[in-house]
């Protein structure tokens, strides 16, 4: 047992379930009890989604666990079946299921039987893998099956021994999802990247994609992998069967999109030796004039950040990135960078050698919070945890990782990745800075003194008597309303002639008021 | 569509696929009530996503309840939970020194049996901290039930009234036996019942839950109860069972007519003429007029999920609005008996067809019928309202019931606040003519 206040991950079933609603014409079932459904309420409020969202229950409740959930998850699909006519059912096991140890495959062979829908048990262990790990495999799983099952309806738009490939370099984009850190506006500054290198895009998946074109994968010239977390495993099993090359590297920061960009351009190359892009000349004109960063770091505003310690923290991808564009990019000193993408550690410190002071890797948040604490930075970059931290220790915080809050899902254009990311970086990184010099100097010169001005023109000495319980009731109302409350109190008093106020007085005006 | 004037009430039962919070939920509200109290969820990371996802902010003012997050060996019994807990409550005790600490029992130490009633009395003498036992989980319970099963664990802690003390009482104040209300409120709105009550001569001396677990009420034999929650049965059924009470059946406060009918129940019942109380309520559905004009006549649908539905209904129909369905979690009719022959009067006298009570709502057949009924206003979870939204239809998000004040004479314009904020939003932007914003 591990006493536990926050977390940074969410359990596995959410991996499944953002991984399966994205596609389009996919429905989850999740086998769990009453008021598990609580992905549903954050889409819907998170992404503002406007449809609903394809994910339903198949409850546990008392009569299951006596009967077992055979005939209600056979009947839950197949009644999904014919409701909603989806491609694909994905039935999602949660924390509750995994103890009750039923033989789920075997409801779902069953149910496959009797649905026109294809029906596939999402293969994660609960008590194993978190969020990002269960998206990561549900993606894979999904994409296998339905290699697999054109391959075996010999349906595959290729030969097994020679693969076409489409005529234009092309690209497949994978891991892009719902409730993901401004993937929505990634996967848009990403496609206009390809675009201008002269790639078409072939698929995105999840994101938007329909699984009867998942067969369609391999005729890309190859897969791009712009997040750590999810998309990896789909990549390494497409490179594994259908010899499709891969770029992981995350396209955010300067140096990092050009390293990225060389990364294609070399496959491309490879393929197609007589194309001529001169992708040097691009990214040069890209750095120097296109984007605002490079230029940004050099001018002199930036000058005063230089040397400035910062926190990171966040999951694997943006923790890494995000310490490269500080401590290469702009100057900072990153005192510590740190990711709860434990499974991940390895990687995530081979990335920040050499970047930052020290590494961190843990999932506890108070951990962090004492690191916060006890480094002082001048500005932490971190999850909404992190934001919270620095809010209570009166350090600034940039938010460049879930998990996120309704603000992070902005109705703006905000990618992080490719040019436009990093101006939307430097904006970041810049804003939060300034903010925190601000507040120094009005601490140095005592602040703005408006405070003490609207204090007292709210409490204007008034003839009024508040007795004791009168002013315990005043006391009980949130101090932003106070205010209002004791004017209108008084002022209802003065019409009726009242003297001294009691609650029973401040009930009566705040009827009388109508409010 | 079947418009046929219903002659009594109609009970329907779905399938129960429907979307409602984990009772679990109920921590949120309960640990800000009760000051000196530590809740500790014995659960999963399932568990523990959903209290940080559902409670947003608190979670970030060092709230006083935690997670004791299971892991594999604590699931295959490699770890011994009587050891494990242990550790945990003396990190507690170390770290807030609560007076007391309720465990609130999941899914998951249902499905692997997890003896915590046993495990408590035993732990609860070696660390010196009372631990109150509550099953709060989703195999059982629906959202705002997990508040009844906390009260119900907690109304066998409340001391023992001493004979002496019904004797002093009647002494005192000879004109009425001692009163316990419960259920939980904000103590704002504690104070306005009391004062309510005591107008009436009637002097309520406790609250379960109160402000702190040390200042739970006196209970037994010669206390009457009354609940202000229509989520409360458990409760009531072990304040008269196991405390000896008597319970006061009556409607609940919730709206200016449910608050009278309330007071009235239980001045009838210590033998009291209610005094000014018809003037009261008068006077306050004068003052809602502005906003009672914005609903008359139009319609509403209750997909259910926190089981305030039946009293909410009740209200809006005095109100003038037609209630097409009341969806509910569960009905517990005897407890909520005088609450569904105030429906009924109220449908009577004005003149409505009596709404269809759904349990076991199946969220897919009734966003079926919404789309059928087209009616003005949908109270529903936060997982169908933008949808709805997106499809024309007006919602509100039925959780802002739960953790409003509404109860009362004086919070009734709350209510109609909370029921007329998407009708007001809505008209602004009628004239602009985009109500629709899906494809198809």
């Amino acid at each position: 047992m591990k006493l536990a206040y926050w977390m940074y991950a969410g359990p596995a079933h959410i991996g499944t379930l953002r991984v399966a609603s994205s596609f389009k014409n996919v429905h989850a079932i999740m086998h769990a009890p009453l008021g598990d459904d609580y992905f549903n309420v954050m889409r819907s409020m998170l992404e503002r989604e406007r449809d609903f969202t394809p994910v339903t229950a198949s409850i546990v409740d008392r009569h299951v666990l006596a009967r077992g959930s055979q005939e209600k998850v056979v009947e839950n699909i197949t009644r999904k079946d014919k409701e909603e006519q989806p491609d694909l059912i994905v039935l999602t096991p949660t924390c509750t299921s995994s103890i009750l140890q039923e033989d789920l495959q075997n409801f779902v062979d069953r149910a496959s039987r009797e649905s026109d829908s294809d029906v596939l048990l999402a293969d994660v262990n609960h008590y194993r893998v978190n969020e990002l790990q269960a998206a990561d495999r549900t993606l894979e799983q999904i994409v296998r099956f339905y290699l697999e099952k054109a391959k075996k309806q010999n349906n595959l738009p290729f030969s097994e021994e020679k693969i076409e490939k489409t005529k234009k370099p092309s690209a497949n984009i994978l891991g892009m999802f719902t409730l993901g850190f401004h993937n929505q506006h990634d996967c848009r500054e990403l496609k206009r990247l390809l675009n201008d290198l002269g790639i078409e895009v072939n698929e995105v998946i999840p994101e938007g994609g329909l699984v009867t074109n998942l067969k369609n994968l391999p005729a890309a010239w190859f897969n791009l992998v712009p997040y750590r977390e999810v998309g990896l495993m789909s990549a390494i099993y497409l490179e594994k069967e259908f010899q499709m090359p891969y770029v992981a590297t995350t396209p955010m920061g300067v140096v990092e999109t050009a390293k990225c960009i060389r990364e294609i351009a070399h496959i491309v190359n490879s393929i197609d030796p007589t194309r001529k892009f001169n992708h040097e000349d691009y990214i040069d004109q890209q750095t120097r004039f296109v984007s605002q960063a490079a230029w940004f770091s050099r001018s002199i505003d930036c000058q005063n950040l230089t040397g400035k310690k910062a926190v990171v923290f966040g999951d694997a991808t943006h923790a890494a990135s995000m310490t490269k564009i500080l401590s290469r990019e702009i100057g900072l000193r990153v005192a510590c960078a740190g990711t709860y993408c434990k499974h991940d550690a390895d990687w995530f410190r081979e990335q920040v050698l050499g970047f930052c002071d020290q590494v961190l890797i843990t999932d506890d948040h108070t951990q962090v919070g004492d690191m916060i604490s006890n480094l002082e930075p001048a500005a932490i970059f971190g999850t909404q945890m992190e934001r919270h931290v620095g809010k209570r220790l009166d350090i600034p915080c940039g938010v460049i990782s879930a998990p996120v809050h309704i603000q992070n899902f902005p109705l703006g254009y905000r990618p992080f990745l490719g040019y436009e990311g990093t101006n939307q970086i430097a904006d970041l990184v810049y804003n939060s800075f300034t903010l925190g010099m601000e507040d120094h100097l009005l601490e140095i010169f005592g602040g703005h003194d408006t405070k003490e001005v609207i204090t007292k023109s709210l409490s204007t000495e008034s003839d009024f008597h508040w007795s004791p319980d009168g002013l315990a009731e005043l006391k009980k109302i949130p101090g932003f309303v106070r205010g209002k409350v004791k004017r209108n109190t008084e002022k209802f008093a003065r019409q009726k002639g009242i003297r001294t106020i009691n609650v029973e007085v401040m009930y009566a005006a705040k009827e009388a008021a109508g409010a | 569509m079947s418009t046929a004037l219903n002659e009594t009430l109609v009970f329907e039962c779905e399938t129960g696929n429907y979307h409602t919070f984990c009772p679990i939920s109920c921590v949120s509200w309960l640990y800000q009530k009760i000051e000196d109290s530590f809740f500790l969820v014995i659960g999963t990371k399932t568990c523990g996503y959903f209290l940080q996802n559902a409670l947003g902010v608190m979670i970030f003012a060092e709230p006083r309840y935690a997670m004791a997050e299971l892991e594999e060996g604590d699931i295959s019994a490699q770890l011994n939970d009587y050891k494990e807990l242990k550790r945990l409550c003396l990190q507690i005790k170390q770290d807030r020194n609560p007076s007391v600490i309720v465990w609130i029992g999941t899914c998951t130490t249902e499905i692997i049996k997890m003896d915590l009633e046993g495990m408590a009395p035993r732990l609860e003498s070696e660390i010196n901290i009372p631990i109150v036992v509550a099953r709060a989980n989703g195999l059982d319970y629906a959202f705002t039930q997990g508040e009844d099963t906390v009260l119900a664990a907690m109304a066998q802690r409340c001391p023992d009234i001493c004979s002496e003390k019904i004797a002093k009482n009647n002494k005192e104040n000879s004109s009425h036996p001692p009163l316990v209300l419960f259920g939980s409120l904000p103590s704002t709105v504690v104070t306005q019942l009391t004062l309510e009550l005591k107008r009436q001569g009637i002097e309520v001396s406790g609250w379960l839950p109160s402000q702190r677990y040390t200042e739970l009420p006196t209970l037994g034999d010669g206390v009457y109860v009354c609940g202000v929650h229509p989520f409360l049965s458990r409760t009531a059924t072990t304040l008269m069972r196991r405390r000896k009470c008597k319970l006061i059946g009556a409607p609940f406060p919730i709206g200016p007519d449910g608050t009278r009918a309330w007071i009235e129940k239980i001045c009838s019942v210590f033998g009291k003429v209610p005094e000014g109380l018809e003037q009261r309520e008068a006077k306050i559905w004068d003052g809602l007029e502005d906003s009672l004009k914005l609903i008359r006549g139009k319609s509403v649908f209750f997909m259910g999920d926190n089981l305030l539905e039946i009293s909410l209904a009740r209200f809006l129909i005095r109100c003038g609005m037609v209630v097409y369905e009341i969806g509910i979690p569960y009905m517990d009719k005897r407890f909520q008996a005088a609450e569904l022959a105030l429906l009924e009067k109220t449908c009577q006298q004005m003149n409505v067809p009596m709404p269809r009570i759904v349990e076991k709502p199946d969220n897919y057949y009734q966003v079926q019928r919404i789309r059928e009924f087209q009616p003005s206003l949908v109270i529903t979870g936060m997982a169908h309202c933008n949808p709805l939204e997106a499809r024309g239809i007006d919602t509100k998000w039925s959780v802002e019931f739960t953790f409003a004040q509404i109860h009362g004479f004086t919070n009734a314009r709350e209510i109609l606040d909370l029921v007329t904020r998407p009708l007001r939003r809505n008209n602004n932007l009628k004239s602009l003519g985009w109500s629709k914003l899906v494809k198809n």
